[in-house]
């Protein structure tokens, strides 16, 4: 049998070394505000004939549209982010590329005014925060039955903690990289990651409040293992089913979505990593010189 | 137990056919016209959001001001032909349009919230500033002085009878009649105009209002206009349009936009495609994986899949004012995933209570029973986050996205949950007592290993 309990050293090193790492990335990339919270347009548009993306940019910057942030997301098609374009500035960027590049469709187009962004930032900040609130009163009813329902608590919150910066922090890199933005698709990705991630160390602690009650001769760190190894089998079939779905999203509706399946993608996989390496982990360490289990 | 059983099958079959009866017929294809109702980044359209600027009216009035904004709004969207058009006032000073499956031009969509559609104009002479410029020249908007105000010569003095005739050639004519107000102006400008026939400009927005034939519409002023006249050379279609759209009159209160969202339908179409395909094969995969690992148990909960997205597609179609949006779609196929994630649970715990020597039919109940807190507790937090995505989704502009995943999601936790505990148990029980139940490696293929 496996001693994941035992080689928890391990797993808190990689998983340490993942989240500085991550923290690092988030502090230097950062992550973008997309016009969703930043106000300003964005356009898409696709071409008939090949157009390279520098090409664009030089034109858009001859236009006098410099620093505009220019995505390739399909096929002789790129994702143009601009400042806030009036209608007439609009038509006229049209009619200018069209004379140069030829055929031209703008497949979409958005424009926030500052208002709204600065409510949308506002409102989805609100939610991000009664998410946590809620999650949290949800994990203090949840393991109210446990013998020390504020350890499970604590642990589980630090598991949904690492798979949130772990979240973030990727995707600050892949910002860094593709120019990615944050947009609504990816605070409803990170919420979604939260809940999952919750989700998957309550059914691992369900089982420990289980075997605790059944069996009173081990120690709490066998308990522990044994939880696990019991559990382990779903968490990684549930993992990879979601995974598969996921994956399926990113590679057949792609950018459109990619915010959103991207994070979901990352988070899962911190949440399965943290659900069954670091939270059952957490609770031996926080148990530390309990060598037989305590009363309930 | 096993007559219960029976029942139980008999009513998840109903329910499935009725299911599947609300989702067929499928000749539109599931997600067409008689399916559910897709949302704007689905089926392409326009999303705008306006702020209307209420400062100069009264406060007692604001309420009447924008209603009256949203008339004449609706009246503005009308010629264009949408089937279903959205027109709503949102808070106190917003008005939302939603024109689904439409391709309209830039210009249809600045005129829709113009407060003047048409402005009239005159060449300036030397050192004046020009507001408008094109081929005939620059332009000053036509200005006459009444009681020592000036006024702006503007499709705002039109009576609301406009109309579209034909003249003796069979040439298209927009007959207008000037309203009192506008008669003095007209009177003054076209006096002004008519010593040496200048031409006047008519202004479409930014720029000039042009015929069928491509050039600015401009006549020579023959004589002075006092109480009507004729707009020449604009084809059929731009005539209609315009003449319905003058005919509801001017907005009584600025509107400005402060959200657009233009999705060509093409690519809404294009949409539509990609997620079916990436739902089929993420469902498709997932049965595979089931399969593979839990063999009979497997093909049992692919086929409670197959029941949990059917009942899914007919909660959809039947919830009043459902929409499916792109986030959607990506809600429901992220269900699928979790759809599976109670069936795993329960089967990994039948095969411990396998293992400790039950039979099929003992371990089938207790394997259920015990899993029930783990998959209760766990879909709680998803409901949670819906919950909490829902709220957030009514308090923004870009609501869409937000509400339809939180809804589908959580319409397929709450799926997810029935199918895993009611359809799978059932079709597993109807093995008990049969020869296959006997083989128990088929129901939980990895029992020797631990």
């Amino acid at each position: 049998m496996f001693d994941i309990v035992g080689k928890r050293l391990w797993f808190f090193s990689i998983a340490g070394i993942v989240v500085i790492a991550c923290v690092i990335s988030l502090l230097t990339l950062g992550l973008k505000a997309g016009v969703e919270f930043s106000s300003g347009s964005v356009m898409t548009v696709g071409f008939e004939q090949e157009v390279e993306k520098e090409d664009l940019e030089e034109e858009l910057a001859g236009l006098g549209y410099s620093n505009v942030i220019i995505q390739n997301v399909g096929e002789d098609e790129f994702l143009v982010r601009l400042p806030r374009l009036s209608s007439a500035e609009k038509t006229e960027l049209e009619t200018d590329l069209t004379s140069v590049f030829e055929t031209l469709t703008v497949r979409e187009f958005d424009d926030v005014s500052e208002m709204v962004a600065a409510e949308t930032t506002r409102n989805a900040g609100i939610a991000v925060a009664v998410a946590a609130v809620g999650i949290l009163l949800y994990i203090a009813w949840a393991f109210r039955r446990m013998p020390h329902p504020f350890h499970y608590g604590v642990c589980a919150i630090i598991a949904l903690i690492h798979d949130t910066v772990v979240a973030l922090g990727v995707f600050s890199i892949f910002g860094g990289i593709f120019g990615w933005e944050i947009d609504l698709k990816f605070v409803i990705g990170i919420l979604a990651v939260i809940g999952y991630s919750v989700n998957n160390t309550v059914v691992v602690f369900d089982r420990i409040r289980e075997n605790l009650t059944r069996d009173t001769r081990v120690g709490f760190r066998t308990v522990v293992n044994n939880s696990l190894i019991e559990t382990i089998n779903r968490s990684l079939n549930t993992s990879l089913t979601t995974l598969f779905v996921v994956l399926a999203l990113i590679l057949f509706v792609g950018t459109v979505i990619q915010n959103f399946a991207v994070v979901l993608l990352i988070g899962v996989i911190a949440g399965t990593y943290s659900s069954l390496f670091i939270a059952p982990s957490l609770l031996v360490v926080w148990r530390g010189g309990e060598r037989t289990r305590t009363a309930r | 137990m096993v007559r219960r059983n029976s029942l139980v099958f008999t009513i998840v079959l109903v329910i499935f056919v009725l299911a599947l009866l609300v989702v067929l017929p499928i000749d539109e294809g599931i997600l067409g016209k008689k399916g559910v109702q897709l949302g704007l980044d689905l089926q392409g359209g326009i999303h705008i959001v306006y702020q209307a600027d209420l400062s100069a009216i009264e406060p007692d009035q604001r309420a009447d001001a924008l209603d009256g904004a949203k008339a004449v709004l609706e009246n503005r969207v009308n010629p264009l032909g949408v089937t279903e058009p959205l027109i709503q006032i949102q808070g106190e000073d917003r008005i939302i349009i939603e024109l689904p499956g439409v391709d309209i031009t830039d210009k249809e969509k600045e005129r829709l919230a113009r407060v003047d559609l048409l402005e009239f104009g005159e060449l300036v002479s030397e050192n004046e500033t020009a507001k408008w410029e094109n081929e005939l020249g620059k332009w000053k908007p036509a200005v006459a002085e009444i009681d020592d105000e000036e006024k702006v010569l503007t499709s705002r003095y039109f009576k609301t009878n406009t109309y579209v005739g034909q003249d003796n050639l069979g040439r298209i004519e927009l007959h207008f009649e000037w309203n009192e107000e506008g008669s003095e102006i007209s009177e003054q400008v076209t006096s002004r105009l008519s010593v040496g026939k200048q031409p006047m400009g008519i202004f479409d927005g930014d720029e000039a209002l042009r015929g069928e034939s491509g050039r600015p519409v401009a006549p020579a002023v023959q004589s002075t206009i006092v109480d009507q006249g004729v707009i020449t050379g604009l084809s059929l279609t731009d005539s209609t349009r315009l003449s319905s759209q003058l005919n509801f009159g001017r907005l009584p209160v600025p509107l400005e936009i402060i959200y657009d969202q233009t999705i060509s339908p093409i690519l809404g179409s294009d949409f539509v495609g990609m997620s079916v395909k990436a739902g089929l094969i993420g469902i498709l995969v997932v049965m595979l994986f089931m399969v593979l690992y839990y063999r009979i148990s497997g093909l049992l909960a692919s086929l409670a899949l197959v029941f949990y997205g059917v009942l899914v597609f007919a909660v959809f179609k039947l919830w009043p004012g459902f929409t499916l949006t792109l986030a959607g779609i990506g809600g429901f196929i992220l269900s699928i995933g979790m759809a599976v994630d109670a069936n795993v649970l329960i089967f990994e715990r039948m095969k411990e209570e396998l293992r400790e020597g039950r039979t099929l039919g003992a371990a089938i109940e207790a394997g259920f029973s015990r899993a029930w807190t783990a998959i209760r507790d766990g879909n709680i937090t998803t409901l949670i986050v819906c919950l909490i995505l829902f709220w957030l989704g009514s308090s923004i502009v870009a609501s869409a996205p937000v509400q339809g995943f939180a809804l589908t999601l959580a319409i397929g936790v709450v799926a997810s949950m029935f199918t895993a505990i009611v359809v799978t148990r059932t079709l597993l029980r109807l093995f008990v007592g049969s020869a296959l139940a006997r083989r128990i490696r088929l129901f939980s293929p990895h029992l020797g290993r631990k």
